[in-house]
Parts: structure tokens; sequence; C-alpha cells
């Protein structure tokens, strides 16, 4: 199997660590907006668009003031065209520009397959590295308050699925504004998944620019007893599943793949060569997806090294409804994140799930949107 | 001028010919989709445009990638599959591309190369170049949702863009009017704002005359224009032969066209020294393409993983 070899994309960047002490903290909508603002304060061939950027809510805040900062011709709202406007951005991008091409909802990149398919994902190789499309498609998932099931879809898995697409979902604000930079100045496509809960979360930023390319997870939580891999907001939910486990003496190790393709299995292999068990949380469904992979490739390097457990959490395997009563039973959760890493240490189904602690609560997106 | 118009007419149509007098051998291992019979609308548009010009076009690609200038050699041995190709025998006939002559795309996808075109656009005007770009598509890609989006915003933002509908009748098989509820394409086309011109792709001196008209209006920032070329595809959609036995279209149907053959009839106006002059050197040239392709070595195993991303052990990750 080929190995993967790490090196940070983002040239010229600085990688900083996560750790270092850092003068502020942002939230992940403010650290967007920072690696865009500077971005394109550098580099004039980046330009942002997609249906409302320029709007009175600049999507969510993460466009806000660029409009007026860069004016109409580098940050403008679109028509609603997403296959038409898909295809200017990698016409663009085989021009020389650096597009952010920004979708409210990833569902709504259905319109806009073949596009990122057909041509993003082709052009580098199918032309004999003549041509690159060094494009930034950014898309939203939505989860709670009625989402249903057009404004929830976590679709990632399509794109890791096709070679020629890079794919990120950043977990944290650091990461946000780290990957961002990287995907803006990576040569090829780029797809950046951002959750909506994420939007809200607040951590530390530096004020500098600096790159989390792509092919390098963190280790967000050391344990050896279990080995669990949080994908987008699932990252966070595992963290606190992650100490909801400390409660019962179970130390698992917690993992953020940050990018998704290309995939740093080698820091899960680490991993799970030590804690003999594997737990996948997907903020999507399990079929064919980036859980699935995951597994998939940890099995094949493991198989015959030391027994393995394996396990899957997930979209529950139907569309997501809008009732609270049935919204809550779509998605995993920190609890159930929790039992399921219990039950993979002790081998056998243990019935037990925590109980809820006040401090490890899921934040509630409030509505409407 | 009609000396190069001819040289650039009589190459398109001699090289196609001569890929489908190879195309039983088997060397080429592409599907050829041939613009036999259509060339006059890339001769004719092409010669209106200027080396910072860009075009993207098609699957049916030959004919525009030879207009633009395209090294000839590299298109054969790409047809060829071999490591000397445009795209180093991994995109084939119906991906030809040549950057340095300003062809920046050819899709396989009806319509898709529309909206990168209008993109490309975009690019040009946002960077104050005096470029032009010229989309060239089918008829059948006018069904295409793309179309209608593509032109919306080509509209909107003023782009520098000239559309060029090669309509030769036939979306494979099926005929215009089988798949349009309205086949007056100009008319759709106007009714997003754009001004929208007919023009018979057989009489080239008027094609190049009208492309030389507008191209310099829409690089002076006048907006884009759409031309709707009327042509004929005298051979099969996809490969070397002809194809009136399927009964789809008759020869009676092609026959004014092929009285019509604007190689011939550029070839009618010329002396007959200077014509001899440039037929000897097109086919030397040919001649020397082929060979060029059959000498040419394949890719090595190591280019399966290259090209994937740029930088090559990313590419390797993906199996």
């Amino acid at each position: 199997m080929p190995r993967l070899s790490v090196k940070p994309a983002g040239r010229r960047l600085p990688a900083a660590e996560p750790r270092r002490p850092a003068e502020r903290t942002l939230s992940y909508v403010e650290a967007i907006r920072e690696a865009t603002d500077q971005e394109m304060g550098r580099d004039p061939a980046v330009i942002l668009f997609g249906l409302d950027v320029d709007d009175p809510k600049a999507i969510q805040g993460t466009a806000r003031g660029l409009a007026e900062k860069y004016g109409p011709e580098r940050v403008f709202g679109t028509p609603l065209s997403e296959d038409a406007m898909t295809g200017a951005a990698v016409g663009m991008a085989l021009a020389g520009l650096r597009p952010i091409h920004v979708h409210i909802r990833m569902d709504f990149l259905m319109l806009a397959m073949n596009q990122l398919v057909n041509v993003a994902a082709k052009t580098r190789s199918m032309y004999g590295g003549r041509a690159g499309v060094p494009l930034v498609v950014r898309a939203m998932i939505g989860k709670s308050w009625g989402q249903g099931a057009q404004h929830s879809q976590g679709l990632h898995s399509f794109f890791m699925h096709v070679p020629g697409l890079k794919v990120v979902a950043p977990a944290t604000p650091y990461d946000a504004k780290g990957c961002l930079s990287a995907a803006v100045r990576d040569d090829d496509p780029v797809l950046y998944v951002e959750h909506r809960l994420l939007h809200f979360q607040k951590g530390p930023v530096p004020e500098e620019r600096y790159a989390v390319g792509p092919g390098r997870a963190r280790v967000t939580a050391a344990g050896a007893d279990v080995t669990i891999v949080g994908i987008s907001w699932m990252q966070v939910e595992c963290l606190r599943a992650q100490r909801y486990l400390a409660d019962v003496g179970i130390k698992a190790e917690v993992i953020d793949p940050i990018w998704l393709s290309p995939l740093d299995i080698d820091t899960v292999v680490a991993s799970v060569e030590k804690t003999g068990r594997l737990l996948v949380v997907d903020t999507a469904w399990l079929c064919c997806g980036a859980a699935a992979e995951i597994v998939a490739q940890v099995a094949e390097r493991l198989q015959g090294v030391r027994d393995l457990g394996l396990r899957r959490l997930g979209f529950a395997p139907t569309t997501c409804p809008t009732t609270p009563a049935l919204e809550e039973l779509f998605y995993p959760n920190a609890r159930t994140i929790a039992a399921a890493a219990r039950d993979l240490v002790e081998g056998a189904p243990t019935g037990w799930l925590p109980e809820e602690r006040s401090d490890l609560q899921s934040i509630e997106f409030k509505g409407p949107f | 001028m009609r000396e190069q118009l001819y040289r650039s007419l009589y190459r398109i149509r001699r090289v196609e010919e001569e890929i489908a007098r190879v195309y039983p051998t088997d060397k080429i291992k592409s599907p050829v989709h041939l613009s036999i019979g259509q060339e006059a609308v890339s001769v004719g548009v092409c010669a209106a445009l200027q080396p910072r010009d860009v075009v993207y076009g098609t699957y049916r690609g030959h004919a525009l990638y030879l207009a633009r200038g395209g090294d000839l050699r590299a298109m054969i041995a790409e047809l060829y599959g071999r490591a000397t190709g445009c795209t180093k025998g991994k995109g084939g006939s119906m991906h030809l591309i040549a950057p340095k002559q300003r062809v920046m795309g050819t899709s396989a996808v009806v319509g898709t190369t529309i909206a990168n075109a209008v993109g490309h656009a975009y690019a040009v005007r946002y960077r104050r170049q005096a470029a032009v770009v010229a989309s060239f598509f089918g008829d059948g890609a006018t069904e295409e949702g793309v179309f209608a989006e593509s032109l919306n915003f080509a509209v909107l933002k003023r782009l520098p863009i000239l559309f060029v509908c090669e309509n030769n009748g036939y979306a494979i098989h099926t005929r215009q009017e089988r798949r349009q509820g309205t086949p007056a394409i100009c008319e759709r086309a106007r009714a997003h704002g754009l001004p929208a011109e007919r023009l018979d792709g057989d009489d080239l001196l008027d094609l190049v005359g009208r492309a030389r008209d507008v191209v310099p209006r829409v690089r002076a920032g006048e907006g884009p224009w759409f031309f709707e070329v009327m042509t004929y595809r005298w051979r099969e959609h996809v490969g070397p032969g002809c194809d009136y036995d399927l009964g789809y279209r008759t020869e009676d149907e092609a026959a004014p066209h092929i009285a019509n053959d604007p190689v011939r009839r550029l070839a009618e106006t010329l002396d007959r020294a200077g014509r001899a002059v440039i037929e000897a050197a097109v086919e030397q040239e040919i001649a020397d393409a082929f060979a060029f392709a059959e000498a040419s070595p394949f890719p090595t195993a190591e280019e399966l993983t290259s090209d994937v991303f740029k930088e090559e052990d990313h590419a390797a990750t993906l199996r």
C-alpha cells in the first residue's frame, strides 16, 4: 500500500501548533472570516462568491465586511445557478484565479456535481498535468431545529470517492483558519466542510497566518484503551464522550482526521496498534462513508498484526426527520458514543448509557436557520 | 488571407481523413468524433481571434484545436495514446488541450465547458486583460440547464465572451426538432439579453467577416454575443465512417452541404500553383505527425497515478 508522506500544504507558511499560547479567542465563524480576509489581502487572485455572500447576513458572518473591503468584483452574490457558477469557478481557476465558492448547505452541491466530479476533479489528470483547478468549495452541514431532509446531509464521502478532489472538515476555530488558508493556497480543488454547529465554537486562534495542510491528523486526547475518530462536529461529541468514559475509568484516545482526503491513516493506525479498538464517528451515513473507509484501511493494515475491535457510528440509515422527537435519535451524541466505546472495551454489550452531565450537554442551534 | 484560411481548412479536413483511414487498424484507441463538414465554423471564428484570446470546445474538438494552432504531432500522438501526446495519453481525442494556444478545455459531457468559458471570461475581465473568450458547443448543449445559467451570468456581468453554437442538427442520432420545443436557438439566446445571429457554416468568408465585426465589439466591453452557425456533420457521431445506413438521415439531406463544401469552394478561388504548395506542405506535416506518433513511446507505469494532484505523494494516497 502506498504510504502517506506528510507534507503541509500552503507553501511559505509556518506550520504552527495548536497548543502554543494564543493571545486571542475567536469563534469558528470569525476564524473563517479572518483566513478569507488574510488570503484576499495577500493575493488578488483570491475571490469569494456564492448565493448571498454579499447580503446583510454575510453567510453567518463568515464574509462580514469583505464585500465592502474588497469590492463587488472580488466578493459577490451569484444567481441561483449552482451548476454554471461551479463551472464558472472552474473556468476562473483555469485562468489563474483562486476562487472560494460558498454554499450555505452541502445539499446544494448536488446541483454542481458535474462540474465538481467531471471537471474540477479530472482536469489535472485528464490534461496530463497541463492545467489545474485551484478552487475552494465551502459547504455547510446543517443540524437541529428541524433542518430536515435537504438541509442536513453530510455528503463528504461522495467527494472522498473521487481522485483529484481534496476534502477537509475542520472541527476547531484554529483548524478552520489554518485549513482554509491551506485550501486557498492549494493548487487543486478542495471541498471545505463546515458544520453549522461548529460555527458557534470558540477557541484560540493566532493572529498571524498559518496553514494546517493536507494529510495530517491530530490526536486530541491521549488514551490507551480505545481509539475514537470523530469527523467534523462529531469531534466535539467524541471529546465529550472521552470525559464520560473517564468517569468509568476508560482512557479513550481521540483523533481528529481534519483532512479526509488525503487521509492521514498512519496516525489512526498507530493509535489502534496500541489500543486494539477503533470507533469511528461520522456526521454522515455509514454505508460507503468516511467511517467505512477509515475502518477498512485500519483493518487492512492491522489484520494479522493484532486483534481488533471495530465499530462505526453515524446517521441513522434513514432520511433526517424534522421533529425533535426523531431528530434526536437520528444522530450519535456524546453519551451514545461513550456507550459504544465502552461496549468495544468490554468486548460485549453492557447496556450502559451515562447519565447526562450538565457540563457536557450539546448546544442546540436556535432557529430558524 | 484566403491562403491562410485554406491551409487551416484543408489541414483539418486531411488530418481527419487520415485519422479515418488509420482508424480500422486499431492503432488509435480513442473514440473520435470527427469534424469533417464542420471545419469552417472553427476556422472562421478563430480567424477573428488574437493569440491572447481563449477558446473552450467539445469532444468534437479536433477542428478547434487545429484551427487555434494546436500542435499536430501532439494531437496525433495523443490519439495513439503516446507519452508525447498533448495530455501524455491521458485525455485522448475528447480532451485535447493546448494552453499555449489558449485552447483551455474540451469536455465529453455536453454543455460543460460553456460555464468554464464564462468563468474564464470573468477572470479576463477582472484582470483587465483585453482578451476575448470563445465558447464552442453544439445544438444539444442548448438543452442543458447550464446553457441558460451561463448566458444569464455572462449578460449579468457583461463578460467578454462569444458563444458559438455549432448547429449540426443532431444530438447523436436525434434531430433537433425532436428534442427542442422551440428550435429557434437564437431567440432563446436573445431572451437572456444578448445579441444573437444565425450564420451559414458552409460560407466561410461570411463567417470570418461577421466574426471580425463582432469580436472587437466584445473585446471593447459591449458584452457577450451569440452565433448560431448552421453546419452539417458528414460522418457518423463517433467513429470514422458514414452512417446513412442507420436510416435516421438520408444522403439527400447531406447533399447540399457536400455540394457547398467550404474546403472545395475556397480551393476553387485560389490559383493552382499556390494551392499545390499549401497542400503539399500539409500532406508532409500530416505524414510527419503520424510517423512521430508511431515512433513515440507509451507512458510508463508511474504515469498511472501521477497528475492526480500537483504534489505526487498525495496522489499516491488515493488508491
